[in-house]
């Protein structure tokens, strides 16, 4: 499995990660999910933090997790970070396997994991004001399905 | 040992990254010691159910043992994705 992980500033091309994935012919199937800065009332920017080496780790753990469960041939997580407007892209997670049961569960299994392990954080400004966003305790109900 | 502070953990302690070395065996005494180092660090521990740990860049809890060559981290539960 071909895993590949980015942090970074700029922004994302999804159909050269996607194609990518798919190049070797031996995936038959790609799924993937792209997040963005929603619109939310006044909010004006999001400043997004990590922990650097850790948020690798991690997500090299959860990938290497989702190989175990999953026949995957490919995984690519990308991840921004800095500041971002509403309506920019924020993340992609693309899974390719043979099959697509696989790459669409293991694509939420990976998106599920990463908003409650990896290390980042986001502060929300509104007007002149800035703020922490706080965890969603929906997101550790929907990582509890995938629990053995 | 080399502690790492992030989001508003960071913020309320006033910097991101400090050497220390407490007289701590786990992750529990090594909090105890920082709320005496002053308020701000009181503070920011007022309330560890706020709190996320990592050691040597892996998810802990506060019963897990440190060493002298650890990093430790201490964060809000993470909002990325």
């Amino acid at each position: 499995m071909q895993t590949r992980i980015r942090i970074q500033r700029e922004d994302f091309d999804l159909n050269a990660e996607v194609s990518a994935l798919a190049g070797n012919g031996e995936a038959g199937a790609v799924a993937s999910f792209t997040g963005y800065v929603r619109k939310e009332g006044d909010l004006s920017t999001l400043t997004l933090e990590h922990y650097p080496h850790m948020t690798e780790a991690e997500i090299m753990r959860l990938a290497t997790e989702a190989g175990t469960r999953w026949p995957l041939t490919g995984v690519t997580v990308i991840h921004r970070i800095g500041s971002l407007k509403p309506g920019d892209r924020i993340v992609l997670v693309a899974v390719a396997s043979q099959h697509r049961q696989a790459a669409f569960q293991a694509c939420e299994f990976l998106m599920d994991y990463l908003k409650t392990h990896a290390p980042f954080w986001k502060q929300e400004t509104r007007g002149d004001k800035q703020h922490w966003v706080e965890h969603r305790h929906g997101d550790d109900d929907a990582v509890k399905r995938w629990e053995k | 040992m080399n502690l790492l502070y992030f989001a508003w953990v960071r913020q309320k302690i006033g910097k991101s990254e400090e050497q220390l070395t407490p007289p701590a065996k786990d992750v529990a005494s090594l909090i105890a010691h920082l709320k005496n180092l002053g308020p701000n660090y009181t503070e920011a521990f007022a309330d560890l159910s706020r709190i996320r740990i990592a050691v040597n860049q892996c998810h802990a809890g506060l019963d897990a043992s440190l060493g002298p060559d650890d990093e430790v981290a201490f964060f809000p539960p993470v909002t990325g994705g």
